[in-house]
């Protein structure tokens, strides 16, 4: 990449210019010059380790067919449909309560306003590991719920340690980012669209269905594609709440660590990594906006 | 044009509207609108004018449903009670400024709206908005998305969609106002056109006073929350309540007087009078003022500037004493700035304010 910058002349440029301003005779060497850092560094942290990943991951005994056999084995498949599982029913429950929150908070002034959103951003702050450090302390064996639920005869519900604890931390810290974008784009609603439609005999749910939502879609699939993309990666929370969680940054964890299957936790990886970028692609292309991605 | 759809198909009830002691005060104190009664009648266009934040507006808000009136207040659709009513359950039919088309659907679907809200059976729903699309000449753009129309076909669709359900009453919030001037002269008339060949009650909201005048059977001038004057188009040009009316609608001269004993003593002129006596404050519009020669003239002044406006030249004046006055002379006229004019007052054409 940086020796193609190097050798071709920059297309809009004629290579021989009469020497009108001599400072820009050697242009296209300079701007190779002041690209050399950037590239070198793209170059060294993001593409030779990726190569290598790719690499390690077809380097086991079963070489580049691992990327498939991985898969077969049903412990990893198994990972994989609950981490996507999760992941879908994370972001959908999210982005139900974010829109429900985020409209509420646009159309509505109160005293305490500006301190409910900040409390609502809050977990943007937390590390996953206090995220499931939090959801011990709701639901775990010395937990608040479980504290109640045994208080009212009814048992000691513990969930932390589960499937339902990573689902619940996950929605608590994936709420704060959706929340900010659904209230970027309600400001931006029209109101005389509701109006509008109100005018032609719309009740309040049609309202919703008909103009509300349509409006809010391109911002609800972006911001339901980078919590999507978060659930997939995160590993500090499902980490905190039980080493067993089935999720797949837990599996490579354990086969890079305690298996030492280094091949197999490199062909996971990216397969997690084609996984959420497809997810973000897809978003992409049908929010027609940019989507990020996030760690 | 197809007028005789227009006619026969298109006719719409003429609901008369009364507002009642319709005030709105706004959470925070904020006075928007004077406790207000007005008998729109039916069929009637009737246009409410005056400067932003003059509270006419929030009036239509009020007819509309959008914004109660204070406790007290009432709207009327007919002999119905409707000030409880939402926006939704009153029938209305509005036009913004804005457009407020809803970009997610296409021509078709937008007017189609409110017949599919109505639960109007698919076959009906697609005859009766083809016919409303023929009669706003839409037809070939039905299948098109908003954002490929142009701002006079947008409002042509707004339009279409608050007529196809046949509202009790049509609502026009500026709907010229974000329209360059060409199409907004054009669409003006096709407007008018359509209130007077539908027959429907329209409130019609604008800043611009030659809308209003070209579209109002009755125009409602309003000021910082009050109605200033409320009459034809003819009645608040040449009688003007008062002095804000007055300097609001067109252009208004004004000139010292002196009335005493049947006679009026303008500059070195006097003229016969049967107007109040005293000092009297003059009005006179520009076209009211005529150029003459030294002889017949009755205020001499200089000409300060010479504006060519095509049909005519419109001429600031400066007389001996008194504010700068503006003429209006011919087209043709070759005076200029530094010429000396002579100007003829009509007694009968002057509105006097004591």
């Amino acid at each position: 990449m940086s020796a193609c910058a190097q050798d071709a002349p920059l297309p809009h440029r004629p290579a021989a210019r009469p020497p009108v301003r001599p400072g820009w005779a050697g242009e296209p060497l300079r701007l190779a010059a002041l690209l050399a850092p950037a590239a070198v560094v793209f170059a060294a942290f993001f593409l030779l380790p990726l190569v290598r990943l790719i690499l390690i991951g077809a380097g086991g005994t079963a070489g580049w067919s691992a990327y498939l056999t991985t898969l077969a084995d049903p412990g990893h498949l198994d990972s994989l449909i609950s981490t996507l599982a999760l992941s879908a029913g994370v972001t959908l429950v999210t982005l139900a309560v974010s829109t429900v929150a985020g409209l509420f908070l646009v159309r509505n002034r109160f005293p305490g306003h500006a301190l409910l959103v900040a409390l609502l951003t809050f977990p943007l702050a937390f590390p996953g590991v206090v995220i499931g450090f939090m959801v011990i302390m709701l639901a775990g064996r010395q937990g608040l719920i479980g504290t109640i639920t045994q208080a009212l005869g009814a048992g000691k519900l513990v969930f932390a340690y589960s499937m339902a604890g990573l689902f619940l931390g996950y929605v608590y810290f994936s709420i704060p980012r959706v929340i900010l974008t659904v209230m970027a784009a309600a400001e931006k609603l029209d109101p005389r669209l509701e109006e509008a439609a109100r005018s032609l005999g719309a009740s309040s749910w049609r309202v919703v269905a008909d103009v509300i939502l349509p409006a809010l879609k391109p911002a609800l699939i972006s911001a339901g594609a980078l919590c999507f993309a978060t659930s997939m990666g995160a590993f500090g929370t499902a980490f905190t709440l039980a080493t067993r969680i089935n999720v797949l940054p837990m599996t490579i964890y354990t086969e890079f660590t305690l298996q030492a299957n280094i091949a197999a936790a490199a062909a996971l990886s990216v397969l997690l990594g084609l996984i959420t970028w497809a997810a973000l692609a897809v978003a992409r292309s049908v929010a027609g906006t940019s989507v990020a991605a996030a760690g | 044009m197809p007028d005789s759809v227009m006619q026969n198909s298109f006719h719409l009830d003429a609901v008369p509207i009364r507002l009642e002691r319709c005030g709105k005060t706004f959470a925070g104190g904020a006075r928007a609108l004077e406790p207000l009664d007005l008998t729109i009648r039916g069929g009637e266009t009737i246009v409410f004018l005056g400067p932003s934040g003059c509270g006419k507006t929030t009036t239509l808000r009020i007819i509309a449903g959008l914004e109660s009136p204070d406790p007290g207040g009432r709207v009327l659709f007919g002999e119905e009670d409707v000030t409880a009513l939402p926006i939704e359950r009153r029938n209305v039919g509005m036009v913004f400024q804005s457009y407020a088309l809803f970009p997610n659907m296409t021509v078709a679907e937008n007017v189609a709206y409110g017949l599919k809200v109505r639960k109007i059976a698919r076959a009906d729903r697609g005859r009766r908005v083809e016919e409303m699309l023929d009669l706003m000449h839409l037809g070939e753009f039905a299948g098109r998305r908003i954002d490929q129309l142009s701002g006079g076909q947008r409002q042509r669709v707004a339009l279409a969609r608050a007529l196809v359900v046949r509202p009790r009453v049509l609502l026009l919030d500026e709907p010229l106002t974000a329209l360059d001037a060409k199409l907004r002269d054009s669409l003006r008339l096709e407007i008018d056109r359509l209130l007077r060949g539908l027959g429907i009650t329209a409130v019609y909201v604008t800043h611009d006073q030659g809308e209003a005048m070209a579209l109002g059977d009755r125009i409602v001038v309003m000021a910082k929350g009050r109605v200033a004057q409320v009459g034809t188009p003819r009645e608040i040009y040449y009688q003007p309540a008062d002095g804000f009316v007055a300097d609001f609608i067109g252009t208004m001269n004004r000139l010292g007087g002196m009335a005493r004993g049947g006679t009026l003593s303008i500059g070195s002129a006097t003229l016969p009078w049967s107007g109040p006596e005293g000092a009297v404050e003059l009005l006179v519009r520009p076209e009211d003022l005529a150029l003459a020669g030294e002889a017949d003239g009755h205020l001499g002044g200089t000409v300060a500037a010479a504006v060519f406006l095509g049909d005519r030249t419109r001429l600031v004046v400066e007389p001996a004493d008194g504010p700068a006055l503006t003429v209006d002379a011919a087209g043709r006229s070759e005076l200029g700035r530094g010429d000396r004019v002579w100007l003829r007052v009509d007694p009968a054409r002057v509105l006097a304010v004591p």
